[in-house]
């Protein structure tokens, strides 16, 4: 039921605070609500956390209990937690919230035209597979066809997303 | 002159030492007085010391009177030197004139004075404005601008026949009110004024630096007309008002000149003449305060 444990060298996210938005590595534990935690490679100095503003990944370091930091900093940097960290769907949905509350009114509109585009792509296809099925009832051929079809219109589509964003940047 | 008079005595001062001063004083003296003998005149006199005595700290001598005779000021009167004004207004104006008058036994002419008296004095008289202090007339407001909003800003514009269309910002005008462009092909939106308070600036810039706006395009050129000819005893006053606004020529030839150069400007940069021609709108779920523009 529950996969992710409270542990020692587990990386925490802190979800609320003064550090929101950092990972940090659990190096003791205090009593029942709070921790005492470390991120060295996010800018967290050594202090106690409670556990209710951390949400655990499902990254574990090893390190002994009340590790100094040094130690702290080596195992994550052995670990390379940080660009794991970037790698994972979590960190991408959280850049992904971002970069959409920072768009300007002219990035909605290019947004706006590149979704447009692509769903018109997408139905296109569509129309033509729905066709040839009413023409030709059931035929092996249609399972091929959907996967093409998705993979240019997304191609596009992430393209337009990022060109968007970039020039936004 | 006293300056060259005192260099004339330190120098004979710091050649010889203190005891030939007196007699070396004396010819330096005439010899100064040799050479500026007709400069005499000009020569600035050594200002006398007090002739008040001081009594106390603030109190003199002698009184004001006493010490106009002491410092013979009956004999020092100065004026300053006439003025070109002053001299026009010697010039005084005719008070009065002679007009020939008819019939016999009138004795042809009177002598009328040119400017008359008042035939009539108010009872009251006008109270006397009190004294404000920095209340100026509009024409000397101090005009703001908004800091986001830069030539060649993208605006949104929230009200008139106009909103919700985006817009290039070009310029302010003397009132403070914004000089707008769509451009006209664009969103058919013209040379316009716009007022700064009903319009949102996005953050999206169009290159504006060598775009040239003619001169004559101040508010004066874009103040509403409206044609005042009331002839009372016409029965339809309402129709013969400017009903209809015609577009002058001079208007267009502006608009050409100025969308032009935009334009050229508007083409570089992708997909901005598509949101030029967009309208804003907002929908279920977008709430202003948290968007960006």
């Amino acid at each position: 039921v529950f996969k992710r444990f409270v542990e020692i060298g587990r990386v925490a996210f802190i979800s609320f605070g003064p550090h929101a938005g950092k990972l940090v590595a659990i190096v003791d534990v205090i009593d029942q609500n709070r921790a005492l935690v470390d991120g060295p490679c996010s800018g967290v100095r050594r202090q106690a956390m409670p556990f209710k503003c951390m949400q655990l990944t499902d990254f574990v370091l090893k390190f002994p209990h009340s590790a100094r930091q040094k130690c702290v900093r080596l195992a994550w940097e052995k670990e390379n937690i940080n660009e794991k960290w970037a790698a994972t769907r979590w960190a991408k949905k959280i850049e992904a919230r971002e970069k959409k509350a920072k768009m300007t009114d002219f990035d909605r509109y290019k947004v706006m035209k590149a979704k447009k585009m692509r769903n018109r792509i997408i139905k296109h296809e569509m129309k033509k597979l729905q066709k040839m099925a009413s023409k030709k009832g059931k035929k092996p051929v249609k399972a091929e066809k959907p996967v093409k079809a998705e993979k240019p219109a997304k191609a596009k589509k992430s393209e337009k997303v990022q060109k968007a964003q970039k020039a936004q940047k | 002159m006293a300056g060259e008079k005192a260099a004339g005595e330190k120098k004979p001062a710091e050649k010889a030492p203190a005891k030939k001063k007196p007699s070396e004083k004396k010819p330096a003296e005439q010899k100064a007085g040799q050479k500026e003998g007709g400069e005499k005149k000009k020569r600035v006199r050594k200002h006398h010391a007090s002739r008040n005595p001081v009594l106390a700290r603030g109190i003199g001598r002698y009184s004001r009177s006493a010490m106009y005779a002491r410092k013979a000021l009956y004999k020092r009167k100065y004026t300053a030197p006439e003025t070109k004004i002053e001299k026009k207004k010697k010039e005084k104006p005719r008070a009065t004139i002679t007009k020939p008058v008819g019939g016999d036994k009138n004795g042809g002419s009177r002598v009328v004075k040119i400017r008359k008296m008042p035939r009539y004095y108010p009872t009251e008289d006008v109270p006397r404005k009190l004294l404000s202090h920095g209340k100026k007339p509009f024409s000397q407001h101090k005009r703001r601008l908004r800091a986001s909003i830069t030539p060649g800003t993208v605006l949104i514009l929230l009200t008139g026949r106009h909103r919700g269309k985006r817009v290039v910002f070009l310029k302010q005008l003397d009132t403070g009110l914004l000089l707008v462009t769509g451009p006209l092909a664009i969103n058919r939106v013209p040379l316009r004024r716009a007022h700064q308070k009903f319009v949102i600036a996005t953050s999206t810039k169009v290159n504006i630096s060598g775009v040239k706006i003619p001169k004559h395009l101040t508010d004066a050129y874009f103040k509403k007309k409206r044609l005042r000819k009331p002839k009372h005893q016409e029965g339809e006053i309402f129709d013969t008002e400017k009903e209809k606004y015609e577009i002058t020529e001079q208007r267009k030839t502006d608009q050409k000149a100025v969308d032009s150069q935009v334009l050229a400007q508007i083409k570089k940069v992708p997909q901005l003449r598509g949101y030029l021609r967009s309208t804003f709108c907002l929908s279920n779920g977008v709430y202003p305060h948290k968007l960006v523009f």
